[in-house]
């Protein structure tokens, strides 16, 4: 019988066992020389790549894991030695670097690229997918996703769809439609390139059973995010978020990934009826806060307790939206159409990705009421200007709308010279004395 | 198509247009003045951060069009009776824009915020475009600080797909929507049409400037070459083509000597632009046959079709058929290395300035790739990084000096300025 210890802190187990499982596939096809597709966390194109047996590459991902395993500086060097300047993105460097070392990783080896798809949700994707370009001659494919135009339409986003959502497709039917015919051409072109590297037919019913596998982790990974509104949270979304993300991304589209998060929502129901928040049981959960931006993976586990040891648990994170590359989004495949179907998912969730990434103050705010949130943490980053660039002015709009404290600390996900953790706890601390002071004054 | 045809277009429906011109005409230097007197009223014109031909156009009632870089089909804006107008930031001192933005941002988003902020440049309508991460988020912060409408245009990052020229006219015929929207009045076919001409004329003008350049450029630096061009970006377009056609063949018979002068091209001009006496600083030592400042004035290279059935199709197809290259656009024909190389090449260069602004992703990575090129190719470069604030150039001057003599004395290939 399952009893409460096996399950608590499952997900945390089998997801690092699923997550250096996929890495030594990885490894297992770059020792093979088989063909490998590079692909991105907005938009990954995973339902596509396994259709065709493409293992996916997730460049993103291997280059955090080496600042998580605090070699980054050595890859961020070799690649500034190259020319990069010190100010562009961190991950593209260690990926370039890596690239150098015949894929050599401290979690195993990457096969080089056959074939890189992309979608303009980060504009750094094409910058890096042209140095495989110039390196292997990759062929490369972008599915562009036409954003939101107007950021006064991008409202209610968050737990419930708004615009950006299927309410864009009501307030705009025209631009939704013609939106939709130029991703749905795209995907059919990339379908074509699959077939080429690959040597496979596609085959359309193989599809429509990876695309019941994303629905089901889909709805998994929605009903996860919302169970953190609960008190105290089932789970801190920026550590714990983080792990789990990894395995969204990586195991999209597989009966693994799916069966993963069935358990992780049983995991995480569980923790919810018992009360057993992710400070464990001997600490209170004291700030219900969000995190807005990349974590620090420098100092990862630091940086997270930083926070938890003041009893600050991150109930949400808008990492958890943009990095699943729009999996939040309530959107189901239609099984019945798998093309056309896929074309409106990938428009809809990677369109809130980038939607989460620029116009995320509404969002905040919502999560404000629905999540109570007591503060909402900015970590804007050196090297990534998607995520950062509009996050002063985010901070400010939350701020004018909800009573809450923010907190706007500035670091990196990979370059461990602009981290000072000294620096970041006297914020951190001056924050959370900023908190506990409201709260006396509210409970008194 | 929305546009209606039988509607009467700009010309027909405008009657303010002549004053608004007039009091343009006012602040442009008067035809037959000294040449070296005009220049220097253009210069003016274009430095000035108070945009005063821009509050000449609307305080007679005109409306504004502001677009951030690189390229956006003015003819739009042109068809409606607006003035499109270049947004690349300036030379003021920041004081408002800076907290709206994290610190690892370019300059030229914050100045053009801060342009904004401060009422010297507000126009009636923004159109941004999402060139680069940074940028992307120019709307959302706009639309949170300013009361002006706010406007993306989403150009296709995927040029080699057969979907995207389709996709492009619908993406132009939108913003035209929202063009007539502001600018009260409908577009007509027409209009667009006549609106073509102009800028076909436009781009000929400027094509001719850049022959001078290439081919005598010891009669046009580039410092001088450059405000001719950008003051373009600034008043209307009929304007700027009387200017340039008055001007240019003054300039040919300039009575200027040829000198011993390096021939380079300049790279990394195509968003934020290097402050204009960097660029002296660069005349000084170098004759500047070609660069890619500004590149958005004169990224379609030929003649659009001006009498297409479909004029926004037509628009779409030259965007991405007839179209020059920078870094902030993929297109698999077009790898930037080799263009640039083409560049080179195309203009008799024998060395290239490999500049990129501060801060800026997009320009920073492409200057690995043509570092790496021009190496091969055994083409002497010089890599800078500048901002748009930047004052003071007598370093980068030294180190110029030094690349240009060392190539020449000792053939040396490979040099680093700036404050790298
Ligand atoms: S700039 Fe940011 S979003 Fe883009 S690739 Fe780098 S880390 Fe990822
Ligand atoms: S200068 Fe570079 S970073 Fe700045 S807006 Fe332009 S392209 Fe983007």
């Amino acid at each position: 019988m399952t009893t409460t210890t096996d399950i608590v802190g499952r997900g945390a187990r089998e997801g690092r066992r699923l997550f250096e499982g996929w890495f030594d596939e990885l490894t297992r096809t770059a020792q093979e020389g088989r063909p490998a597709a590079y692909v991105f966390v907005m938009g990954s194109l995973c339902e596509i790549l396994r259709t065709f047996d493409l293992p996916a590459v997730f460049p993103e991902i291997h280059s955090l894991q080496t600042a998580v395993r605090r070699v980054a500086d050595e890859f961020l060097s070799q690649a500034e030695d190259e020319g990069f300047s010190p100010d562009v993105c961190g991950y593209v460097k260690a990926d370039y670097a890596l690239q150098l070392r015949g894929g050599e990783h401290p979690m195993g080896r990457i096969p080089p690229p056959s074939i890189a798809l992309l979608t303009n949700a980060c504009n750094t994707y094409l910058k890096w997918a042209e140095i495989w370009e110039r390196m292997y001659g990759t062929p490369v494919f972008t599915l562009d996703v036409p954003g939101s135009r107007r950021p006064v339409n991008i409202a209610g986003m968050g737990p419930s769809p708004g615009d950006s959502g299927p309410g864009a497709r009501a307030a705009d039917p025209g631009g939704f439609a013609r939106d939709l015919r130029y991703v749905e051409g795209q995907l059919r072109e990339i379908i074509d390139a699959c077939e080429e590297v690959s040597g496979v037919a596609f085959d359309i019913d193989r599809l429509r059973e990876v695309l019941r596998l994303t629905n089901d982790m889909a709805a998994s990974w929605r009903r996860l995010l919302q169970l953190n509104r609960h008190r105290p949270a089932a789970f801190d979304a920026m550590l714990e978020g983080t792990i789990y993300l990894g395995v969204a991304n990586v195991l999209r589209g597989t009966e693994e990934g799916a069966a993963y998060f069935r358990d992780l929502v049983e995991e995480m129901e569980l923790r919810t009826r018992e009360g057993l928040g992710p400070l464990g049981a001997k600490a209170e959960e004291k700030h219900r806060l969000a995190f807005v931006g990349v974590p620090c993976y420098p100092m990862f586990r630091r940086f997270y307790e930083l926070f938890s040891e003041w009893g600050g648990v991150f109930v949400g994170s808008t990492y958890t939206w943009f990095a699943s590359g729009g999996l939040d989004e309530d959107f189901e495949y239609d099984l019945d159409r798998p093309i056309e179907s896929l074309a409106e998912g990938i428009l809809l969730t990677v369109r809130r990705a980038m939607d989460s990434l620029m116009f995320q103050d509404r969002a905040l705010i919502q999560a404000v009421d629905d999540f109570g949130l007591d503060g909402v943490v900015y970590h804007p980053v050196k090297s990534c200007r998607t995520v950062s660039t509009g996050l002063a002015a985010s901070r400010r709009a939350v701020l004018d709308a909800r009573d809450v404290l923010c907190l706007y600390i500035e670091s990196d996900m990979m370059d461990k010279r602009v981290v000072s953790e000294a620096q970041l706890k006297n914020r951190i601390d001056a924050f959370f004395e900023g908190l506990e002071s409201r709260r006396l004054r509210r409970e008194a | 198509m929305s546009i209606r045809d039988g509607t009467a277009g700009a010309a027909g429906l405008d009657p303010g247009r002549e004053a608004r011109e007039a009091a343009i005409r006012e602040l442009l230097p008067g035809s037959g003045a000294p040449l070296g007197e005009t220049l220097a009223a253009v210069r003016e014109l274009v430095e000035d951060t108070t945009f005063p031909t821009v509050h000449a156009w609307r305080q007679e009632g005109g409306k504004v069009l502001g677009h951030f870089q690189v390229y956006f089909p003015e003819e739009l804006a042109h068809a409606a009776g607006m003035l499109p107008v270049k947004m690349r930031g300036g030379t003021v001192e920041r004081r408002e824009a800076d907290s709206h933005f994290g610190s690892y941002i370019c300059s030229v988003l914050r100045t053009t915020l801060e342009l904004a902020l401060t009422g010297r440049l507000v126009p009636d309508l923004f159109v941004t475009h999402p060139i680069c991460d940074a940028a992307r988020n120019l709307a959302g912060i706009w639309a949170r600080n300013l009361d002006v409408p706010v406007e993306i245009l989403y150009f296709p990052q995927n040029p080699n797909s057969a979907f995207s020229a389709d996709y492009l006219a619908s993406e132009y015929l939108r913003v035209l929507e929202d063009i007539e929207d502001v600018a009260g009045r409908r577009v007509s076919t027409d209009d667009l049409r006549g609106s073509i001409r102009v800028f076909n004329e436009n781009r000929r003008l400027l094509r001719a400037l850049y022959r001078i350049k290439r081919e005598e450029p010891w009669k046009l630096p580039v410092d001088e070459a450059y405000v001719l061009m950008a003051v373009g970006g600034i008043i209307p377009r009929e304007q700027h083509n009387a200017l340039l056609s008055e001007l240019l063949p003054r300039i040919q018979e300039r009575d200027a000597r040829r000198q011993d002068r390096m021939r380079v091209v300049f790279e990394g001009g195509f968003c934020e632009q290097p402050p204009l006496d960097l660029l002296g600083a660069i005349a000084e030592f170098c004759y500047v046959v070609d660069d890619d400042l500004m590149i958005g004035l004169r990224w379609i290279l030929s003649d659009v079709p001006p009498h297409a059935a479909d004029p926004l199709a037509a628009l779409a197809g030259a965007y991405l058929e007839q179209s020059s290259y920078s870094p902030v656009q993929h297109d698999l024909r077009k790898p930037k290395e080799k263009m640039l190389l083409e560049r080179i090449r195309g203009s008799g260069a024998e060395a290239a300035i490999v500049a990129a602004a501060k801060m800026c992703e997009p320009g920073l990575d492409e200057q690995v790739a043509y570092s790496k090129a021009l190496e091969e190719e055994g083409i002497p470069f010089f890599l800078t990084e500048f901002e748009e604030q930047m004052r003071n150039f007598s370093h980068l001057q030294i180190q110029l000096e030094t690349f240009v003599e060392n190539h020449l004395l000792f053939g040396e290939t490979a040099a680093t300025g700036g404050q790298r």
